[in-house]
């Protein structure tokens, strides 16, 4: 009978981190529908990146009071979850506050301490976090494309973090009422900066509520943190883990360098070469369909472009940067990244349904993304270098353009003008190549 | 530069003049500036005219890689046929392409935005800058997309206005978080999606907080756009939009 917490702890953790693992592979299988990009290059680059950009935060603190406050959060978060250790083997092994048998005992104290002081400062933060997006309603928490479930969403996660801030301190607070009834079992260890706040609400209970609410806040807040794990995948949370992936991989040739694609240049450098002959059969083993250019749904993507989609979480700082939204065009890049993740979740229901893609008569062109979206860019490179992450929706976007033009023709009538003039005059207006050095002589 | 070839000679440095340095009207006046100031620093320097076609970078951000890409390869042919090494152009786009996309297909050349080549005229003491007419004017910078956030480049325009001793007021979006102008992504060539407002405009109007005298500019498109920003506001008679090599060139009466 003793060991049925044990087991159910046991049980419990399984099924937490099965659960988690499971959809893990199955964005890992999503994300694989992409097509494969070298990233070997750059490797210390990518590195510095890392540890700048997603551990060092660097982009967040551009804006400095929700940066500091992620700070505090993202901190707590990590050093926290030491304490999640203890709890996880204290519940396998039935033990309590085990870590304090295991380490000096001043170095427990002191531990104890900075969690329940983080742990102050993470729900402090993350209060402020939800003023800021439901009364004070800053405008990139209101864009259209966060009504509905990417508002609830945000908030839900908010939530959660309270709760679990709140139910590690009352646990806390049980706790050394407990320690100092001298109750079995709980060792006289820690140091609580914070929770002895509350201690006092808890004078008139006995020892055994004391006890039912210690349990009951230990398990509810490792429940909580399973639930948590595992709310991550349906959420726009991910980037917690894919942000140091996403980070890594991220662009590292300047901004303004647009990738030259291959397949074209086969075919320009055979039109251009005068020894080619136009009649020949094609070489045995050619015979594959030339590749489609351009993007028109998410497996024309790369695997970089679909992390990303992943790791986006909403955060809007892209969008409030982009001068095309800021101006009241349609387009957005945060919605860019939404509707590439929705439809790439689309397309990954659809397979766990088939066992393989049965075509749906949808794709993320016109179905998701509109072509008033698409021609609205101005390829500024704002998103790029607002993303704390490392997300580049203009890539996106280039993508879609090219299958427009090249695969559907389908360029505003203006650009067609442009492009017929470069093509057959060498610039975008109408004018005679020959009047190229006009200004020479002209005053 | 094919009479730089026939004699045998190679020039200090090939200027791109691009498109709109070549044939629109405002732009042509950057050209003829940044020309004068050239000859005063003895530079010398020769252009492919009639032989220089469009980089492509239109097309490109248009989605027409194929037309990008026949541009580029015949100008890198050009190019490389005239040996050429380093290249200084006026305007941002065509730096940016050269720069970054024409390596991968062929043409590899040292490429320097005319602010960058003009700082370094200066520090080898080939060109002078005094402050003349804009000493103590107030006077904001507009980054260019395509030499700021693209290619980091935020100094050397800045560095160029310091040197004319203008009292140098920074918008509220610079730098790297600075406000396109609305022209980059071949939206110069075609009408804006519907909104509520002009992106040039929005932009004009955070110039005109900082109560400028001139707007400088770094690129023949970021000029267009502002300068009609300005025509928008009416501000047009009190203010100005000038490319930085044009401040300096009439600094100095040239």
């Amino acid at each position: 009978m003793q060991y049925i917490p044990n087991i159910l702890f046991i049980i419990a953790l399984a099924a937490g981190i099965g659960y988690f693992t499971l959809n893990i592979r199955k964005i890992i299988r999503n994300i694989k529908l992409g097509h494969q990009v070298d990233a070997s290059d750059h490797t210390s680059e990518r590195w510095g990146n890392v540890v700048r950009i997603a551990l060092g935060q660097s982009k967040m603190v551009v804006r400095p009071i929700p940066g500091l406050l992620h700070i505090i959060v993202y901190v707590g978060f990590i050093i926290i979850n030491i304490e999640v250790l203890e709890i996880i083997i204290d519940g396998i092994f039935g033990t309590h506050r085990v870590l304090s048998t295991v380490l000096p005992i001043g170095l427990y104290n002191f531990l104890i301490a900075s969690f329940e002081i983080l742990a102050l400062l993470v729900l402090v933060g993350v209060i402020l976090f939800w003023t800021r997006r439901n009364l004070q309603k800053l405008r990139r928490f209101w864009a259209n494309e966060m009504k509905g479930w990417p508002k609830n969403d945000a908030n839900y996660i908010l939530y959660f973090e309270m709760v679990l801030m709140i139910l590690f301190l009352t646990m806390n607070a049980a706790d050394q009422q407990l320690q100092t009834l001298g109750a079995a079992h709980y060792v006289e260890a820690g140091s609580y900066p914070v929770s002895q706040f509350i201690v006092p609400f808890l004078d008139s209970f006995s020892e055994a509520t004391l006890i039912a609410i210690e349990r009951g806040a230990w398990w509810l807040h490792i429940l909580g943190i399973l639930v948590f794990l595992n709310y991550l995948y349906f959420s726009k949370h991910l980037h917690i883990i894919l942000a140091f992936p996403n980070v890594y991989f991220g662009k590292v040739v300047p901004k303004g360098k647009f990738n030259n694609l291959d397949s074209v240049t086969n075919e320009v450098k055979m039109m251009m070469d005068p020894n080619v002959d136009p009649f020949a059969a094609p070489a045995e083993g050619a015979s594959e369909a030339p590749a489609k250019f351009g993007a028109s749904d998410v497996m024309d993507l790369s695997r970089i472009q679909l992390l990303s989609a992943y790791t986006c979480t909403e955060c809007g700082r892209c969008t409030s940067e982009c001068p095309a939204n800021i101006t009241g065009k349609k387009l957005s890049p945060r919605k860019i990244m939404m509707d590439t993740r929705d439809r790439l979740e689309e397309i990954g229901k659809n397979i766990d349904k088939n066992g393989e893609f049965k075509p749906d008569g949808k794709q993320l062109l016109d179905d998701y993304i509109t072509r008033e979206e698409l021609w609205a860019c101005t390829t500024c490179n704002a998103c790029v270098e607002a993303c704390p992450v490392s997300i580049d929706p203009l890539s996106i976007i280039m993508d879609m353009r090219q299958y427009l033009v090249m695969e559907q023709s389908a360029a505003p009538t203006e650009l067609n003008v442009a492009m017929t003039n470069i093509e057959n005059n060498g610039a975008p207006w109408p004018y005679n190549q020959m009047d190229r050095l006009n200004w020479k002589d002209e005053n | 530069m094919a009479e730089y070839m026939v004699q045998g000679k190679q020039p200090e440095v090939l200027f791109w003049v691009g498109c709109a340095g070549s044939f629109d009207d405002r732009a042509k006046k950057i050209t003829k500036a940044f020309v004068k100031l050239l000859n005063k620093a003895n530079v010398d320097f020769a252009v492919l005219g009639t032989e220089e076609s469009c980089t492509g970078d239109p097309a490109k951000r248009a989605g027409n890689e194929f037309l990008f890409q026949m541009q580029a390869m015949t100008n890198i042919e050009v190019l490389n046929g005239y040996e050429i090494k380093k290249i200084v152009t006026a305007c941002p786009h065509c730096f940016n392409t050269i720069k970054n996309e024409y390596p991968g297909l062929g043409g590899n050349y040292e490429i320097m935005h005319h602010t960058q080549f003009l700082k370094s005229l200066l520090e080898e003491g080939r060109l002078k800058v005094e402050g003349g007419k804009f000493k103590g004017k107030r006077i904001t910078f507009h980054d260019p997309c395509y030499l700021g956030r693209a290619n980091g480049e935020y100094e050397a325009p800045r560095d160029l206005l310091q040197k004319l001793e203008v009292e140098l007021v920074e918008m509220k979006r610079c730098k790297s978080r600075g406000l396109c102008c609305g022209a980059g992504g071949a939206q110069m060539f075609k009408e804006p999606e519907p909104g509520n407002k002009d992106v040039n405009v929005e932009r004009t109007e955070e110039a005109l907080e900082t109560e400028p005298k001139i707007i400088a500019a770094a690129c023949p498109f970021c000029n267009t756009m502002m300068t009609d920003g300005v025509k928008a506001k009416s501000a047009e008679d009190s203010i100005q939009v000038l490319d930085v090599a044009e401040m300096i060139a009439n600094a100095e009466d040239l």
